[in-house]
């Protein structure tokens, strides 16, 4: 393998690593197979695993995440692509009503190992209907996991977990880090989910970010540093399960929460995070929590309104600086 | 069928109407809660089906599946014990009246939102082509759900990818309490549409066990010969209303009286005196199917409630439901 890997190589190389320990894992989804995704994250899986294992399926959300769910309740370990995550809204039923519920209502009889794969935020100008992040719609729904790394060696070692996973999981590939690189991991690496990791150590704040949001913070804690402020950056992964115990961890050691999420403010996940702080974590407090979070607005299209929008390594500078004084 | 299968079907039916009716009364009494959606009326097009079925075959149902799933091996003490919110209900009274299921036989699951298990089928048929097996998958749905943006949706990737799947619409007119005439564009909601997909569109006598089996038998046999999917449009009729609070009052007094004339029960008896089966022995299997569901129905009532901290289990497959660490 190359010294170096793309977070959007990571996704066909992780994939790949499945399909080859495991017969019964099969792709399906729009474009996947010989055009190797839109955004060329499948690319190479149709050539070595043939059509029998990567279908290319109609435009047809529903068709595609149903039929991904019976073929999981029959033996297979499906991996469903939704192009754009925005499009999970054309099969929500799935999402909502069928795959997370049907363990629960058939007493335990029925089990749903299948991922659902999908391209998720902004940062790239698609406007309203292609860039929003949509993970905190799934952290709604109770019975689904919910994936969302942020480097290559995580897609590749979350991917391995998803696709072992005997429950459904949500996998949400960040389309602003399609392009980003890392260090490969080696073979049968595997991060289990709902484990999340400290990638910055720091004694004054904990920055708690997901996805695209974990290098802003990273960049962040770089401007702070020169400011004598130490931002500790915890790298989410998961949103269910939800690691709250690293969280909790890190909140003793800086006694400073700051939550950095794409996803729009109200119903956010960061609010979840907060209120099990404030709940079970109150003490290790010293000062107000803060939430950097998307505005509730629809993604605007240009980079100007865009950036106006989502959470910026400034926003987040700023939101620290406040809490450091207080 | 010969006069053994036929006798066989017909005491199944029986054991469902019968069952069905001990829903409707239990509910009167107060002992089943929620809602239920009975299916006498439809017996035929679940024995019809299942008796051209093999035991390793994929049935997935709808809101309204009491049938089914007894037609696919749930016992009606079982699906009684469901109904009732008894632990020893086939879902360990977790899904109810509109979710049975029966993983074991291969009856994976009764859905509620409609037309979204056509989908479901696709996939397991899908399933069986990629392991290679020679299973099919079978979808019962309504003729409501052929307006459904998801039926749409499975019918085209079933023929696309040739998937043995049969999907059996019960056409009883009414799309719960509308005639499914006046919402639809086409006058055979199923059967008609098979043709834009490129499969094959068949109308069947719904009430008839026999009918009901030989067309199965033969779209079933195509589907597992490779040669794809296909629509089976069953001709039927609701005794009841739509659900346990409607009446029915808008159905035409007429139409109600030619549709209870032509009862599945009542043709299966006549196709067993035609084939030479003595009524007396047709009536003791009457007799059988309603002892056995009086004894479910008192075997039923006498189950445990669940335990309440059965709430908080089987979310995820190591049977917990935590959602953070």
């Amino acid at each position: 393998m190359a010294d170096v890997i793309s977070y959007r190589e990571a996704v066909a190389e992780g994939i790949a690593r499945e399909m080859r320990r495991d017969p019964a894992v099969v792709c399906l989804g729009e474009d996947i197979g010989a055009a190797g995704g839109v955004f060329k994250t499948t690319v190479g899986l149709r050539a070595e695993f043939g059509p029998g294992r990567v279908w290319d399926t109609p435009i047809s959300e529903q068709a595609i995440v149903g039929a991904a769910m019976g073929a999981a309740m029959t033996g297979m370990r499906p991996v469903a692509e939704i192009m754009f995550s925005d499009f999970l809204a054309c099969c929500w039923d799935y999402l909502a009503n069928e795959i997370p519920k049907v363990r629960y209502m058939t007493g335990g009889q029925v089990t749903v190992p299948l991922v659902v794969r999908t391209a998720n935020g902004g940062g790239l100008g698609f406007g309203a209907q292609h860039s929003q992040a949509t993970e905190n719609w799934a952290f709604t729904v109770p019975g689904l996991k919910i994936a969302a790394p942020a480097t290559p060696a995580d897609v590749i070692g979350m991917m391995a977990a998803a696709i072992r996973s005997d429950d459904p999981v949500v996998f949400f590939e960040h389309k602003g880090l399609l392009a980003t690189k890392g260090e490969p991991p080696p073979p049968d690496h595997v991060v289990e989910l709902g484990h999340a990791a400290v990638v910055r150590e720091g004694a004054d704040v904990t920055l708690v970010a997901l996805a695209s949001m974990v290098p802003v913070a990273l960049k962040a804690a770089d401007v702070l540093a020169g400011e004598g402020i130490g931002a500790e950056v915890v790298d989410l992964r998961c949103l269910v399960p939800l690691d709250m115990s690293t969280v909790l961890a890190s909140l003793g050691r800086t006694s400073r929460l700051v939550t950095v999420e794409e996803n729009p403010y109200q119903g956010g996940w960061g609010a979840t995070l907060v209120s099990v702080v404030a709940d079970e974590g109150f003490a290790l407090l010293d000062a107000p929590v803060r939430r950097v979070a998307g505005e509730c607005v629809p993604l605007p299209f240009a980079d100007v309104l865009e950036e106006e929008v989502i959470p910026t390594v400034d926003k987040v500078v700023a939101a620290v600086r406040g809490l450091a004084a207080y | 069928m010969d006069p053994a299968e036929l006798l066989a079907a017909y005491e199944q039916m029986t054991i469902i109407r019968r069952t069905e009716k001990a829903a409707h009364d239990l509910f009167l009494q107060g002992l089943v809660k929620g809602t239920t959606h009975l299916a006498a009326g439809h017996e035929a097009i679940a024995v019809g089906a299942s008796a051209a079925l093999r035991p390793g075959d994929y049935v997935f149902a709808t809101y309204r599946g009491h049938h089914h799933a007894m037609a696919r091996g749930a016992t009606p003490e079982e699906c009684l014990a469901e109904l009732m919110s008894r632990a020893t209900g086939l879902c360990r009274a977790k899904g109810g009246s509109m979710h049975l299921t029966k993983a074991s036989t291969g009856m994976l699951g009764s859905y509620a939102i409609v037309g979204a298990h056509l989908p479901m089928a696709a996939g397991a048929a899908w399933s069986a082509k990629l392991r290679g097996t020679e299973q099919i998958a079978v979808a019962f749905f309504g003729d409501g759900a052929t307006n459904i943006g998801a039926f749409h949706e499975a019918l085209n990737l079933a023929a696309v990818w040739k998937l043995p799947v049969l999907f059996v619409c019960e056409n009883n007119l009414y799309m719960e309490y509308t005639p499914i005439a006046d919402v639809t564009a086409v006058p055979r909601p199923a059967a008609d549409r098979a043709p834009a997909y490129g499969i094959p569109g068949e109308v069947v006598d719904g009430n008839d066990v026999v009918a009901v089996q030989e067309a199965v038998a033969r779209l079933a046999g195509r589907a597992r010969a490779g040669d794809g999917p296909a629509l089976l449009e069953a001709q039927t009729y609701r005794h009841f209303g739509h659900s346990r609070a409607d009446p029915a009052a808008y159905r035409p007094a007429e139409e109600v009286e030619r549709w209870l004339k032509h009862d599945p029960l009542d043709l299966a008896r006549g196709r067993l005196a035609e084939l030479g089966v003595p009524e007396a022995v047709v009536t003791e299997a009457a007799e059988r199917a309603t002892s056995l569901v009086h004894k479910a129905v008192e075997a039923a009532k006498a189950g445990p409630e669940p335990d309440p901290r059965e709430a908080m289990t089987d979310v995820w497959a190591d049977g917990g439901a935590a959602w953070r660490t």
